[in-house]
């Protein structure tokens, strides 16, 4: 006779243990994210005389992220989000002006104030959608554009901030003038910022936001309070944004009314898009595309740049609405599928 | 003398309310009929004011009769657009509406820079529609008259077609309630693009009508974005009465902004903005 | 046939070593311009390469031997991290031996940091803003100051008979330096002022300013406006208004009434005053000769007062190249720079040493109708005069 294999039990998994499975699977290292930050401390050692460019293009790559927190993962559509950017600038410069001139405090404050004025919007934003919403975040944008052009004394109008003197990081870094210090210090701060950011969106938070996202209306009827989310997603985003302001404000040393501007809202608009709305690497690749091209095509007639970027927005959406990220999962997917195959 | 203010202050701003309320109609409408977050309607109102100025200096038309055409022009392009491109976005999240229409205007700027440069476009009102005329102790800007006249014309029709045609009724149905419209029988569809041609070449008229009043260069579709946004926010979505009073509104504290403290600019404007939003989320004349 | 193998090796071996030495002799004169092509509205980026192919066509492109490469880089307009970021590529990367251009005050700030940081020779061809010399040893500027252009027309109003003045300007660096100071002067000579506007400057409809001036009933009324904006408008609304019929006399800052936008502005611009270091019609065979000449390049275009900046900076720029030998030293050229004196299109212009700033004769022009053309014509010169505001 023989023997009937009895399979053993099969083990027991509690929702926690699924749950870390579940949010171990997501918050794997994808291979587009390895990938940028590779790419981008390499551009560091072979382009040395664009040092300044690519810390450009990572400070706007973490207001894009800041962006993306916001539009991407909770769905709340804003044009005004240069808003926080600017105060964020602002308050760096004002305090190196003030002779606070150590910068990584300098940051941590910029985050607190714009952290604090993005908890102030998020009371008033959480109550509405829609059109609405859009308006109220546009409205803010221009509103404080306009107060920080007529506070001259505090602001220096349109002839912005200068004579903002930062003092060497860690005492010892100096920043020099080919941008060296600049562009580490950057690097470091995106990074670190960029892990935070994983970290929030891949835990239960991260979940609220998405399903905010898809079905905002079913959220508040499994338990989850939406305006408490809300002012959370909004708070650190603001955070984010002031944080990118101030490193321009540090390593530029000046800070202009472009830091506030509407042009420059929707442009964080555009990379997100570009580079694929809720995947937070997606921001940093549409960012650094944007600004890359933007570059090398500066001899371009301006003209041209703002029709073609026009109509690349109009195709992504219509037939790339994950934009490049997107594009590039599909590839990998299409890839693997080939390779089964075979 | 202070009564003379005010009567100017109302005079100029109404003439401005108007003219807000022409090129926001539109956006009312269609925003209430399909929640279609059209940011490039005022691109409509820009295309509409080069239109009327190309046929003025280059071809020497008289200016009434560039209006129709501007307004015509204007609604045969965003209907087109319209047909091709808005319809497959109608049931699409807002956040695409958004960065297709934002895509539209940017290709709008730059095509409109391309053609006719970034400088103030010069023009020039035939002689009955320029200068003042004296009433007594009151100076009374002409052209301003004439705004007021015409444009309340348009308004008075507009609202007559509202109340009083089945379109209107047909709009007013499918503004409180698309599917239950819709199971009534009604093409919604067809209406919507019916209303979406209409309120189009309003926008355009609109365009043309402002350039005596605003100057016009590449940058207007976005300067007027913010101004057309706030009228039909503050209106509330799909209500054209409650557009019309915020226009009217907008207008007038426009203008006694300018003359009463003129260093705040448009401040005033969107702090009314934020102030009413935040009171009223939905509008003021909301059908909430 | 050993031999004629051999004679060809050696015969290219010369060649090339010869082009070679010939090379070394050749690398260009780098002058890195970082100027607003776009985004400062109007058209200055076209005037500013219209001047610079005339300059070229006039003085050539070579200096002791060697090529002068003009390297361009557009900031798009009031962006000072932007122009910070090209400056400084430009001396990294394209290691410019001179920097010029420059329209906006932020930009100019925010270039000025790199020039001293570098000991980069800057020259200004726009950006009027006072403060900016002396906190920037190696910047010198071409155009003017709004203090230096203003001083003069605030001086005249009175002399003309103007007792009560109101006061227009938009609020931004410039207008807020002119306004201020025309007030500061005007009051000075012994007026008043009857009252002030700081314009918004995305204010497109002044009728409601122009309805407090006529209210308040002043002799005359000075006018700062964005030239490349708006601003065109105003004399227009102006007339429509009826500020001449209430017998308010416009004085302005020539800015508006460029030859550029005379034309589109039309009758309203008749009788109206105005300041300007540069007229089109100065009466000096150099200007004639220089606008004819612009004219042909720029396809029927006049120059204005920003083209004349740019080419007087080009001007100065070849004349320190030249006094170097072509060997561009930062310290040399800011010794020769503060030395300059030369006879510009506009007049004649020198450099103050100790200031960097440009002196310059100021022009009080009346616009008219000559020969159904409308042109500013000079009615008063303040000569050689100077900022009286800046310190080194």
């Amino acid at each position: 006779m023989t023997a009937i294999e009895i399979p053993a039990p099969a083990p027991v998994v509690t929702p926690q243990e699924r749950a870390h499975k579940v949010f171990a699977f997501t918050s794997r290292w994808r291979w587009e994210e390895i990938a940028f930050w590779v790419v981008a401390a390499l551009s560091i050692l072979i382009f040395p005389t664009h040092l300044v460019l690519i810390a450009q293009v990572l400070i706007t790559g973490l207001f894009a992220l800041s962006f993306d927190l916001l539009v991407g993962y909770a769905g709340i559509p804003s044009l005004g989000h240069a808003a926080f950017f600017g105060i964020g600038a602002y308050t760096a410069g004002l305090l190196a002006r003030a002779g606070w001139t150590e910068p990584i405090s300098g940051l941590l404050i910029a985050a607190l104030v714009a952290g604090i004025a993005g908890f102030a919007l998020s009371v008033v934003v959480s109550r509405l959608t829609g059109i609405g919403l859009i308006m109220i975040t546009l409205g803010v944008g221009l509103l404080l554009y306009e107060a920080a052009h007529s506070a001259r004394g505090i602001t220096g109008g349109d002839d912005g901030l200068s004579g903002i003197n930062i003092a060497p990081i860690f005492g010892h870094f100096q920043f020099d003038f080919y941008g060296k210090t600049a562009v580490v210090y950057t690097y470091v701060v995106v990074f670190l910022l960029y892990l935070l950011a994983r970290r929030i969106v891949n835990s239960p938070f991260g979940l609220e936001m998405k399903g905010i996202r898809e079905n905002v209306r079913r959220v508040p009827a499994i338990g989850i309070p939406l305006r408490k989310r809300y002012m959370v997603v909004f708070t650190v985003s603001a955070a984010f944004a002031g944080v990118a302001g101030a490193l321009l404000g540090q390593i530029t040393q000046t800070v202009a009314l472009s830091a506030l501007s509407f042009d420059r809202s929707a442009a964080a608009l555009i990379m997100v898009m570009i580079g694929g709305m809720g995947t937070l690497i997606g921001a940093l690749v549409g960012a650094a595309a944007y600004m890359v091209a933007q570059d090398r095509l500066s001899d371009l007639n301006p003209v041209y740049w703002n029709f073609w970027v026009g109509l690349l927005l109009v195709l992504f959406v219509l037939f790339a609405r994950g934009g490049l990220i997107g594009g590039v999962d599909r590839l990998i997917v299409w890839i693997r599928s080939k390779r089964k195959k075979s | 003398m202070i009564l003379g203010n005010l009567l100017y202050i109302i005079f100029s701003g109404v003439a401005y309310g108007v003219l807000l309320f022409l090129m926001s109609a539109g956006l009312a409408v269609t925003q209430g009929l399909m929640r279609f977050a059209n940011l490039a309607h005022a691109a409509f109102a820009m295309l509409g004011g080069y239109l009327a100025v190309t046929l003025m200096n280059s071809y020497g038309w008289p200016f009434l009769l560039t209006l129709p055409i501007a307004a015509l022009g204007t609604a045969l392009f965003a209907g087109t657009l319209e047909r091709l491109l808005f319809r497959r976005f109608y049931n699409v999240s807002q956040l695409y509406q958004i960065m297709l229409t934002v895509g539209i205007v940017s290709m709008s700027v730059a095509s409109v820079t391309f053609i006719w440069g970034s400088v103030n476009q010069p023009v020039r009102m035939p002689s009955y529609l320029s200068g003042s005329i004296q009433v007594g102790n009151f100076d009374i800007d002409v052209y301003r008259l004439f705004l007021i006249v015409a444009g309340g014309l348009v308004v008075w029709a507009l609202i007559w077609g509202i109340d009083s045609t089945s379109f209107g009724a047909k709009v007013r149905a499918a503004v409180d309630n698309r599917r239950v419209t819709s199971s009534c029988g009604i093409n919604v569809d067809r209406l919507f693009m019916t209303a979406f041609f209409i309120g189009s070449a309003l926008a355009g008229l609109g365009g043309a009508l402002s350039v005596n009043l605003v100057g016009l260069s590449p940058t207007f579709a976005l300067d007027f974005l913010a101004y057309v946004l706030i009228v039909v926010t503050l209106g509330g979505h799909g209500s054209m009465k409650g557009a019309l009073v915020a226009a009217l509104l907008l207008g007038v504290v426009d203008v006694a902004g300018k003359y009463y403290v003129p260093q705040t600019g448009p401040f005033i404007i969107y702090a009314l903005t934020v102030v009413v939003l935040f009171w009223r989320p939905h509008g003021l004349f909301a059908k909430a | 046939m050993k031999r004629s193998r051999l004679a060809i090796a050696v015969a290219v071996a010369i060649l090339l070593l010869g082009s070679g030495a010939v090379q070394g002799q050749q690398t260009p004169i780098k002058i890195g311009i970082v100027y607003s092509f776009s985004g400062a509205g109007g058209t200055a980026g076209k005037e500013f390469n219209d001047i610079v192919a005339l300059f070229q066509k006039q003085h050539g492109d070579t200096i002791a031997g060697r090529k002068v490469q003009i390297i361009e880089r557009d900031d798009g307009g009031i962006a000072p991290d932007n122009a910070k970021r090209l400056a400084q590529e430009l001396i990294v990367e394209q290691h410019v031996d001179l920097l010029a251009g420059l329209i906006f005050t932020p930009n100019a700030m925010a270039v000025g940091t790199v020039s001293t940081q570098a000991k980069m020779p800057t020259f200004i061809v726009n950006a009027t803003t006072s403060g900016i010399m002396a906190k920037n040893p190696y910047m010198s500027r071409y155009s003017m100051t709004a203090t230096q252009v203003t001083i003069p027309l605030a001086k005249y109003a009175y002399k003309s008979g103007m007792r009560n003045m109101y006061v227009i300007f938009m609020d931004y660096g410039p207008g807020i330096d002119s306004g201020t100071t025309f007030e500061n002067t005007f009051k000075g000579e012994g007026g008043t002022i009857a009252g002030e506007i700081r314009v918004p400057v995305t204010a497109e409809d002044f009728s409601a300013y122009l309805q407090r001036v006529k209210d308040a009933k002043p002799d005359g009324v000075y006018i700062f406006l964005n030239a490349s904006g708006s601003g065109t408008t105003f004399l227009k609304q102006a007339k429509t208004a009826g500020l001449d019929k209430a017998g308010i006399k416009i004085f302005c800052s020539g800015d508006l009434l460029t030859e550029q936008v005379l034309p589109a502005i039309g009758d309203a611009a008749i009788g109206v005053i105005s300041t300007m270091n540069y007229s089109g019609t100065h009466n000096s065979k150099m200007n004639r000769d220089f606008v004819k000449a612009f004219e042909a390049q720029s396809g029927g275009m006049p120059p204005t007062f920003g083209g004349v900046g740019v080419y007087d900076a080009f001007q100065a720029m070849y004349k320190v190249i030249a006094a170097q030998n072509g060997q561009v030293d930062p310290d040399k050229t800011m010794a020769l720079v503060k030395q300059l004196k030369f006879e510009s299109p506009r007049g004649p212009i020198a450099i103050d040493p100790d200031t960097r700033d440009i002196v310059q004769n100021v022009y009080i022009r009346r616009t008219e109708l000559k020969n159904g053309q409308l042109v500013n014509t000079e009615i008063d010169t303040y000569p050689m005069f100077k900022d009286p505001t800046e310190h080194p």
